[in-house]
């Protein structure tokens, strides 16, 4: 059976994971490889490393962490941050990332996922969404790191990219954004049962319970977290046990 | 010497970084005399099938790939391409096992909403005993990427997983073997697992 994901995310910037305030007063939280082992051992099924410094300059320097994460660590992973073109994505799956999240781009140049999906395969392309809780209805979606409006409707536009050829969906909701207080589980359930393709839920973990809500209410296929587990507030094999005695299907054996 | 066939279709460099991790070497090649004379042929596949076998067939690895003798594996897309035909496109294949490839339905069989591609961790049921299983726990977890799977001759069944339906994961015909998972992305079993091809 297929069981649910549990992934872990790292923000890196120049070749080290960072913690801190967004984008700004970075703080060194350690080398990528080791953490990376660490939460493959522990059995994180899957990681995504955000570049969050994207920038031509340091392009090389996030190439290089991919091939090192690529060639010791025997788990999927995803590379995110300032995808821009279909040259962003091939230089980053070349260096060994299974995976690329596209965010701001593919709301720009949605033709850019028809065009990686094409000429990589769906199965590569996951695209990142930052929806907003809009007064009305609906979720609104942000670019630009969350720095920007876009009055793009979420459920539609998840529709739009599933259609393109996206292969997953990583929905970060900006309410719940460092809450801990819980995923947006209306948000979650609202675009699974629209698409038809994994959707990963983002944002808002504090608790092993906000887990096993993504999957039963929020009906998500995979959840991600940072921070709670960069520092061990959630032991992601307690948690697994937690879900799997809660009727969610989980790797447990990992040997 | 492990040979990995270099066609257009191949993800080459995660199947090298896992023969790295095992202390070997692996040689890229699309030399017909260097695949039939290496030890282990490795065929990885991501993508689609038409355009891979036309590149095999361009490139004559399509006759190259049905005279090897040595232990093969085919990965993935790399495994489909073993069948005769692939929905895919309609695309005539290689036909070393006897099947079909096809899309995984829509629905499960119970009416629930399936989605495709397959992506994550699923288990496979371990059918008949062979060496490629040796230590690795029946039900082991292995991690998968497809929307389509091979329904080959019961015969060349090893291995079973359900999504939807039971499908083929793990596949042998005389010395030709094919995942449809990704060994080399899928853990500590998944290093075993292809630990256990290479040391045949």
């Amino acid at each position: 059976m297929l069981t649910k994901r549990i992934i872990a995310c790292m923000d890196v910037a120049e070749g080290r994971i960072v913690k801190g305030e967004k984008y700004t007063n970075f703080r060194d939280a350690g080398d990528p490889i080791a953490v990376a082992k660490e939460y493959s051992d522990m059995g994180v099924d899957e990681l995504v490393f955000l570049d969050i410094k994207a920038s031509v300059e340091n392009r090389e320097t996030t190439y290089n962490l991919v091939k090192k994460v690529a060639q010791e660590i025997n788990i999927p992973f995803a590379v995110a941050g300032g995808v821009k073109t279909v040259e962003d994505v091939k230089n980053l799956l070349n260096s060994g990332a299974d995976k690329v999240g596209i965010e701001t781009a593919a709301v720009l140049n949605p033709d850019l996922i028809n065009q990686a999906a094409e000429k990589f395969g769906s199965q590569c392309i996951v695209v990142s969404i930052s929806p907003k809780r809009q007064d009305g209805s609906g979720w609104e979606l942000y670019i630009k790191g969350g720095r920007e409006a876009t009055g793009v409707d979420a459920i539609g536009f998840s529709q739009d990219m599933a259609k393109r050829g996206a292969g997953e969906l990583m929905v970060n909701s900006m309410d719940q954004d460092g809450t801990r207080a819980g995923y947006d589980l209306e948000l979650l359930r609202a675009i699974s049962d629209s698409v038809s393709i994994p959707v990963i839920a983002s944002s808002g973990a504090g608790k092993m319970e906000h887990f096993l809500q993504a999957f039963q209410e929020g009906k998500a296929d995979a959840a991600l977290a940072a921070s709670i587990f960069h520092y061990r507030e959630i032991e992601v094999p307690e948690l697994k046990k937690y879900l799997a005695r809660n009727g969610i299907p989980v790797r447990l054996q990992i040997k | 010497m492990i040979a990995i066939i270099k066609y257009s279709g191949g993800n080459v460099r995660s199947v090298l970084n896992a023969i790295a991790r095992l202390g070997l070497k692996g040689n890229v090649t699309s030399d017909a005399s260097e695949i039939l004379q290496a030890d282990k042929v490795i065929f990885p596949g991501q993508g689609r099938a038409k355009p891979a076998m036309e590149d095999l067939n361009k490139q004559k690895l399509d006759e190259v790939i049905k005279k090897i003798e040595a232990p093969f594996l085919g990965i993935c897309l790399g495994m489909q391409l073993l069948l005769p035909f692939s929905e895919e496109d309609d695309t005539k294949c290689l036909g070393v096992i006897p099947g079909k490839v096809k899309r995984f339905p829509n629905q499960d069989t119970e009416g629930n909403k399936l989605n495709v591609p397959l992506i994550g961790w699923n288990n496979v049921k371990q059918k008949k005993d062979d060496p490629l299983f040796k230590d690795v726990p029946d039900n082991s977890y292995f991690y998968f990427v497809n929307s389509y799977y091979a329904d080959p001759e019961s015969a060349a069944i090893l291995g079973e997983t359900k999504y939807g339906l039971n499908f083929a994961s793990v596949v042998k015909k005389d010395n030709y073997y094919g995942v449809q998972f990704h060994p080399e992305k899928s853990g500590e079993v998944g290093e075993k697992l292809f630990k256990n091809f290479i040391g045949m």
